[in-house]
């Protein structure tokens, strides 16, 4: 009896899935697409924005009608300490200008309209459809078992996000070290339009991002995100997983209630209905954490490879993840050239990657998860600095202090000792 | 406004469908495992909570599937899969 055979089976339609299965079905390949929810976008969550220069040419086609949500024209940094916090705010003319530079987006929208354009290029999906296994034969991945059934494939792409449970059974990876791995937890919350760009200064589809950094994680490693959406804010807080185990006890929900009291954002979010909570899990250990990417049959892209990276002031993952589904996807045509897919004809993604953006960006901002896990960026300086401020901007009842000297008094040797010693490790990023 | 939404309420903001079986188990006896204990910190939904008798009790019903559980606790403590086809949440935002 003839097997059915797919040209490629696809494990997730998240980003990185879709992406490939787009590519793919673009050549004419026969593409089949497995997600365990019930559509593309019902298991993925993002913060989240979406970068669209590194990625643009790669789907020209694609952004014209995509459903994003805001252009994000102003971009916030705040730097929380208990009892205070100070906010810069970038607006630049470049932010203003299309094309724009990065939109926010909510996935359960967006991944579902991608998956639609995946299979007008002719890309089958099945939906409710959770991968269990992959078939292996004599050392090559040929198919994966999905309710049961086996299903054959030249190549499987494992896009099955931050735990790819896939990549692990072929035994690319292992279930991971929480020291490479943050939570992310946000709710969706619905503001009128006019609200939000009211609030935001912000006029028609413009958009703001802000992220929170200090207090908000208890000096835990990570920070609180804000990004306005059309029609609501996507407010979330982001913490190392290490760190939510050690130290000070704090209950990882908690930290979200205690962000959305604190007068900086309550005041923002007043009146303001939830609409839902969600949670996902974020590849943060950066270049040394990386996954295999390729084996005999089977390629890893996206989360499930490990490419998403923190260096502060971006956090992405997105665009890695499309421009990953992308280059698997011109691998995968590579290797069918020769006829073969084994691991040595498929290494040529990872000389792809390499030779991208993604790898470059890896290989720049490798020191960069060591740099920022450092518990005074979170504590020691969010304190300093805004005391500086709360006694610059201090008139009491009696006569002023000199600016300098009340500066200076914070700057005592040990303490530009430590900064230096910081800054030192910073100068990696 | 001022008043905290409880994580009760807010999962009961999330649509959520039935599986057949849990899709996450305590391993058992490892219910006093000092290890499934950092699951009552981490999990965004609260599900891990830890009873008079010093044992990690868990509910699987508002699970988010993030799989936060799994890395801090690991693997011999929790059974650890993904829900079933087409059950568990599904998110209308993400």
């Amino acid at each position: 009896m003839e097997v059915e055979k797919f040209d490629a089976i696809i494990v997730g339609a998240g980003l990185a899935g879709l992406a490939a299965a787009y590519t793919l079905a673009q050549e004419g390949l026969e593409v089949l697409v497995l997600e365990r929810g019930d559509y593309a976008g019902a298991k993925n969550v993002t913060g989240g924005r979406l970068y669209l220069n590194p990625i643009r040419d790669m789907f020209p086609d694609l952004w014209k009608k995509a459903p994003l949500e805001r252009f994000i024209a102003r971009e916030e940094v705040a730097i929380v300490a208990k009892e205070r916090s100070l906010t810069m705010s970038y607006c630049g003319e470049e932010l203003r200008q299309e094309p724009y530079q990065s939109y926010s987006i909510l996935r359960a929208k967006f991944d579902r309209w991608l998956a639609k354009q995946a299979e007008r290029k002719g890309a089958m999906l099945v939906t409710k459809s959770r991968v269990d296994d992959v078939i292996i034969d004599n050392g090559q991945v040929v198919g994966v078992i999905a309710g049961g059934e086996e299903l054959h494939a030249d190549v499987v792409i494992a896009c099955d996000g931050v735990m790819s449970l896939v990549a692990e059974k072929a035994g690319l990876r292992k279930p991971g070290n929480p020291r490479d791995f943050a939570v992310g937890f946000k709710e969706v919350i619905e503001l009128d339009p006019t609200v939000i760009e009211d609030r935001f200064g912000l006029n028609g589809n413009e958009g703001a991002a802000r992220l929170y950094m200090g207090e908000v994680t208890k000096g835990k490693f990570g920070g609180g995100f804000l990004y306005t959406n059309k029609e609501s804010l996507s407010l979330g807080i982001v913490v190392g997983i290490k760190d939510l185990t050690e130290g000070e006890q704090v209950q990882a929900p908690s930290l979200l209630d205690d962000f959305k009291q604190r007068p900086e954002v309550a005041s923002l979010i007043r009146g303001g209905q939830t609409v839902e909570y969600s949670a996902h899990v974020i590849p943060e250990g950066g270049l040394k954490a990386l996954t295999k990417l390729y084996g005999n049959g089977i390629l890893v892209a996206g989360d499930a490879a490990g490419l998403s990276m923190n260096i502060g002031v971006t956090v992405r993952g997105m665009e890695y993840a499309m421009a990953s589904g992308y280059l698997a996807a011109q691998a995968v045509l590579k290797a069918r050239e020769t006829g073969q897919f084994n691991a040595s004809q498929l290494a040529v993604y990872e000389l792809l990657l390499k030779d991208s953006f993604v790898m470059k960006d890896f290989q720049n901002f490798k020191d960069a998860p060591a740099a920022l896990d450092n518990p005074r960026f979170f504590t020691v300086y969010p304190e300093m600095v805004t005391t500086m401020m709360s006694e610059l901007y201090a008139v009491g009842a009696g006569p002023k202090e000199r600016i300098y000297p009340t500066l200076k008094k914070h700057l005592t040797i040990r303490e530009l000792w430590d900064m230096l010693g910081d800054l030192r490790k910073v100068r990696k990023i | 406004m001022s008043e905290v939404m409880g994580l009760k309420a807010k999962l009961g903001l999330d649509v959520f469908k039935p599986d057949t079986e849990p899709h996450i188990r305590i391993k058992p006896g490892m219910e006093k495992d000092p290890r499934l204990k950092k699951a009552v910190l981490v999990c965004p939904a609260g599900l891990y909570t830890l009873n008079d008798a010093g044992e990690v009790e868990f509910t699987i019903d508002g699970c988010l599937e993030c799989g936060t559980c799994r890395l801090a606790c690991g693997i011999e403590v929790l059974e650890w899969n993904y829900p079933s086809g087409g059950a568990g949440v599904q998110f209308r935002f993400g």
